[in-house]
Parts: C-alpha cells; sequence; structure tokens
C-alpha cells in the first residue's frame, strides 16, 4: 500500500511534482501514465526517500520508507536510470545489497535464476544490454521478496519474451496479494497489465481509476453507421455533446450516442442502416485525449501553411 | 534467454526459509567490504599505495647508502634514516585519496548510490561504514608496508641505517600508517560532499600538494601561522622522527589533522541526508 498526500516537489520554480494525492491498493497492478515530464520518475524517487518532497508526505506500508526497519521486504524497486556499478559484477551487486539485510547467499542464487541471468552473473554488469540490466534491476527489486514493487518502465529494451514474462510475473504478484506500482509508456503494454491506472500530466493527478473507467470515458469511443441516406441521419443528431463527422458518403462517425440510441432514432425517422459498430477507444487514445494540453514536450508536425508562413 | 519461466506466485516459493534481517551497522559494514573488494581498482589501486611506501622506502635508502660520500656535511648531520625509508607516503597518499574518494563517487556516477540508498533509506550508516572500513583497510595495508619500507631501508643503509629501538622509529611508522589512513577517511568525506571524482580528486590534491608549494610564496611571517595546519604538514610533523624546533607538537599536530577531518566527515553526514540522491 503506497499512500501519497499532497506530494509535491519543486526544483527552483519548477513544480515537477504538483500536489499530488493518491493511493495504490494491494491486490492489484496499477499503471502509473503520464508524458515525458510528467513527474512519474520523481514521484517514484519521493516514494524511496531518494528525493525529499518540497511538500506532502508519502508512505509505503504506513510509514515513510526511511522508518522501516527492512526496507528491502517493505519495497523492490527498478528505477528508470540504472543503479548497478559497472564494474561489478551482477553476482557480487546482488550479494552486497542482500547482505545489508542478512539475506542468504542462496536466495542471491535463486533471484538470479529467476531472472534467467544465470550464465552471465559473474561477468561486469557494464557490459549488460538493455535487457540484461533491467533483468538485473529485477532481480534486485525482488530479492528480499518484498510487499510492494515500484517499477519504472521494466519492459524497456526487453524482448517479447520478456515482456511477457514481467506481465506474468507482476500478474502473479498481484493476485498473491502484492502492491504493484508500475510506469510504462508503452500503452498497449499498460492496456493488458494494469487493472487501476493513475494518470499525471505536468505533475498533477489527471486521472485514478480502474483501467475500463479510463478507455469507457475517451471522447474517441465512437459509433460508425453506414446508411443510404446518411446525410438525412446526421441532420437528425443534434445536441451540445454530439459530433457527427462523414467518413465517406454513406459512412458516418458520431460520438456522443450509443449504438442503441442511434438504432432508435434511425427507426424513429424511418430511416434505414446498413451498418452500425462501436469503435472502443485504445488506451492510447484514451491517454492522448486527455493529456492533449498536459504533454510538457509537443512535437510539432510542421504543415504547409507553417513553412510557408516561417518563410 | 531460454531458460525462462514466469513465476506466478510468490517470488519466494523456492524458498519457504527465506529470512530478511533489519539493516544493522554491522550488516552495513558487511555490504560495504563486498562492495569494495569485488572492484578491481580497489586491489589495484591500494597495491599501487603499497608498493609506492615499500619501493620508495629502499631507493631512498640504497641511494643515500650508495652515494653518502657525495653529501655534504650538513646533509649529512641532519640526515634521517627513519624519515628517508618512510618517504613513500608523499605518493601512496594520493592513491589512497584516490581509492577514497572513488569508493564514494563511483556510486554517483554508475547510479549504484539508488540502490544503496534504497537497501539503506537512512543513508549515514553508508558513509559511517564506508569511513570505518576504508580506515581499517589502509592502516592495517600502510602499517605492513611501512614496517616492510624501514626494515629494507635500513638494510640498504648499510651502516647509515638505524634499528627499530631508535627513538621515535615505532612512532614514526605507526604515525605515517595513522596519516595515511585519515587522509583516507577525508577523501571518502570529500567524495560525499562533492559527489564528482574530478572534483574531489582535485579539491584533495590541491589541498595536499599545490598549497603547501603555493605557501612558500607567503611572507615568512605568515609561513609559520598558516603552513603548519595545513593537513599534509600537520601530518609530517605528526609523525617525523626529526622534528624542527618551532614545529607543532606531535599531539598538537594530530589535532589539526583531526580539525580537518572531523568537520568534513560532519559536513558529509549532514548533506547526505539533506540532499536528494
Amino acid at each position: 500500500m503506497i499512500e501519497a498526500k499532497n506530494l509535491t516537489k519543486q526544483y527552483g520554480d519548477k513544480t515537477a511534482v504538483d500536489d499530488l494525492t493518491f493511493t495504490v491498493r494491494p491486490g492489484t497492478i496499477t499503471g502509473f501514465l503520464g508524458p515525458n515530464g510528467a513527474g512519474k520518475s520523481t514521484t517514484m524517487r519521493m516514494i524511496l526517500g531518494l528525493d525529499a518532497p518540497t511538500r506532502g508526505t508519502v508512505t509505503v506500508g504506513g510509514k515513510p520508507y526511511r522508518r522501516h526497519a527492512r526496507p528491502l521486504q517493505v519495497v523492490g524497486a527498478l528505477l528508470e536510470a540504472r543503479a548497478v556499478h559497472t564494474s561489478r559484477s551482477a553476482y557480487n551487486h546482488l550479494l552486497a545489497l542482500a547482505a545489508t539485510h542478512g539475506i542468504a547467499k542462496s536466495r542471491v542464487a535463486e533471484v538470479i535464476e529467476m531472472v534467467g541471468l544465470q550464465d552471465v552473473a559473474r561477468k561486469r554488469a557494464g557490459g549488460f544490454s538493455l535487457g540484461m540490466g533491467q533483468r538485473l534491476g529485477i532481480a534486485s527489486a525482488l530479492l528480499a521478496d518484498p510487499e510492494t514493487l515500484i517499477l519504472d518502465e521494466p519492459v524497456n529494451g526487453l524482448d517479447p519474451e520478456g515482456v511477457r514474462w514481467i506481465r506474468d510475473l507482476l500478474k502473479g504478484l498481484a493476485a498473491d496479494g502484492h502492491t504493484v506500482f508500475v510506469s510504462s509508456h508503452l500503452m498497449s503494454e499498460m492496456a493488458l497489465t494494469a487493472e487501476h491506472v493513475i494518470v499525471v500530466g505536468r505533475g498533477r493527478l489527471m486521472a485514478d481509476m480502474p483501467m475500463s473507467e479510463l478507455i469507457a470515458q475517451a471522447s474517441s469511443n465512437a459509433v460508425v453507421v453506414r446508411s443510404p441516406q446518411a446525410a438525412a441521419l446526421a441532420d437528425a443528431f443534434v445536441g451540445a455533446d454530439i459530433s457527427v463527422s462523414r467518413l465517406e458518403h454513406d459512412t458516418l462517425e458520431v460520438t456522443g450516442l450509443t449504438s442503441a440510441q442511434i438504432g432508435d432514432q434511425a427507426r424513429d425517422l424511418n430511416i434505414s442502416l446498413h451498418g452500425l459498430a462501436a469503435k472502443k477507444a485504445s488506451l492510447e487514445e484514451a491517454f492522448m485525449d486527455m493529456t492533449r494540453d498536459e504533454v510538457e514536450y509537443h512535437a510539432h508536425t510542421p504543415t504547409g501553411h507553417q513553412i510557408r508562413s516561417a518563410s | 534467454m531460454s531458460t525462462l519461466t514466469a513465476r506466478p506466485a510468490s517470488t519466494s516459493e523456492d524458498s519457504d526459509f527465506l529470512t530478511v534481517e533489519p539493516v544493522t551497522a554491522a550488516r552495513v559494514l558487511r555490504s560495504e567490504w563486498i562492495k569494495m573488494r569485488s572492484l578491481r581498482s580497489t586491489a589495484l589501486t591500494l597495491l599501487v599505495g603499497v608498493v609506492s611506501m615499500v619501493a620508495l622506502g629502499w631507493i631512498f635508502g640504497w641511494a643515500n647508502n650508495a652515494n653518502w660520500s657525495e653529501l655534504s656535511p650538513h646533509e649529512q648531520a641532519s640526515f634521517s634514516p627513519i624519515d628517508a625509508t618512510l618517504a613513500g607516503y608523499h605518493l601512496a597518499q594520493l592513491a589512497i585519496g584516490v581509492l577514497g574518494v572513488l569508493l564514494v563517487t563511483g556510486e554517483y556516477a554508475t547510479g549504484m548510490v539508488r540502490a544503496t540508498f534504497g537497501a539503506v533509506p537512512r543513508r549515514s550508516p553508508v558513509l559511517w561504514a564506508k569511513a570505518a572500513l576504508y580506515t581499517g583497510v589502509t592502516f592495517t595495508l600502510m602499517l605492513g608496508a611501512a614496517f616492510a619500507a624501514f626494515f629494507g631501508g635500513q638494510q640498504l643503509l648499510s651502516t647509515h641505517g638505524t634499528t627499530l629501538s631508535a627513538d621515535g622509529a615505532v612512532r614514526a611508522i605507526v604515525g605515517v600508517a595513522a596519516y595515511l589512513a585519515l587522509i583516507g577517511v577525508f577523501s571518502v568525506a570529500l567524495g560525499f560532499i562533492i559527489r564528482s571524482t574530478a572534483g574531489s580528486v582535485a579539491t584533495l590534491f590541491g589541498l595536499l600538494l599545490v598549497l603547501p608549494t603555493l605557501g612558500l610564496l607567503l611572507p615568512s611571517s605568515w609561513q609559520d601561522k598558516l603552513l603548519p595546519y595545513l593537513p599534509s604538514n600537520a601530518g609530517a610533523t605528526m609523525f617525523s622522527a626529526r622534528t624542527a624546533a618551532d614545529a607543532l607538537s606531535g599531539t598538537t599536530s594530530l589535532l589539526v589533522l583531526l580539525g580537518w577531518i572531523v568537520p568534513a566527515l560532519a559536513g558529509a553526514a549532514l548533506v547526505l541526508t539533506k540532499r536528494d540522491a
């Protein structure tokens, strides 16, 4: 269980994390989403006590992380940036971490095998590929079998098999009652893994809800209608929240109405329908929708008009 | 990696006996010992320190003996067979200082420090463990090296040499090892305060090598007031067998040296817990 209350971090006059209040509950995977620079990594670092909040508090298991007698048993963390000395072997890295908590050598060997690093465990960690580095980070996180796992972009650099392994591992841990808090910019992966999502934009909390609800409320949920009298049908759909766009001469995309409402209305107007299909938004669309105005670093695609006006 | 298998349940299903103990000073010390011995640079740099100490002591012994007749009467009268054979500390202190800095800044440079503080979030036990461990390691090694330099050097000095029973000999040998160990702790503290390898090494070398030389350009009345309080000069008077009349006493020199190290450690402990890692 992670509880953040009014968590705020300022660097000079720039606010990286702005008054975040949220709870990450055990027994489920909570996804942490936000555009680059939204404050995800800073939030995770504050949970671990690596960065001190400017205001507010964050606790894990009821206490600030640093107050725990056995911190590694409370939280296992994989941060986005590497946290391994490049000249030390994976085995010695884990052995040194294990020693702080009196964890046996046999457990070190066990986590190495669990992440599949047994063939390279005695080699310098500096020579590891991105995927191997991630596996070592995950081995460190699992070392003391922690109650809570905090993973920043865990599937970064993993091959498809590794991605699937992480997904199954996290689901197993959540099913087992662990708290799993995971950030990722891979929306498709997040949609498959997380049941609950916390969305941040420019440091502020934008959503804290079940995944299904986030997707359901996206404006890109639309209904595609095909009708020989498309124009007449389009004229019938009026309302503040309703928008209609014409995809083809006989095809409309309608948002703000359900398939049932459209079907009923067509029947009332005696208009025949040749097709009626609900188009479900992806997590990516829901996310883009929500964070459109909160993106820190926009990549502008120059249009012809802009190019002309600039010259 | 084909051996990879998903573990759907707890990650410790094979180890019902997984025991996790509270973090204590002794466990952090053990962890730091594993970290120190598992880097190749540790052994290499310490070897450079030991070799500098021993080889230079022998070279100075041999060279002075071989060229004794060329020394002026004044040089012959002021020659200290103890100091000459321990002069390798000038080089050894640089190796020890660099390694002390690297034990800390190496963690900041690679990101290891996040794993370290993740396991020991109170942080200050890491400082105390590194400082204690490095003091112990350098003192032990340098004491052995100083004895080897002394005995070998006296052999090579032949009739111009002296013995362990000579006045100040034991104090000089133990003192030089203590000085080097204290420089080690000081460099660990500098590493925590400055965090960058280049900055810490530059500061250390500036303090040990550049300031004593620059100080010689000051008027002599200023020199007398300032120079004895530089760490390298205080160290030298602490263990030197041949003390100038106006120099600080051995005990005062040790206190002066501690006057550099204790504030550095306190400063390191303070910034360590205050700053973001």
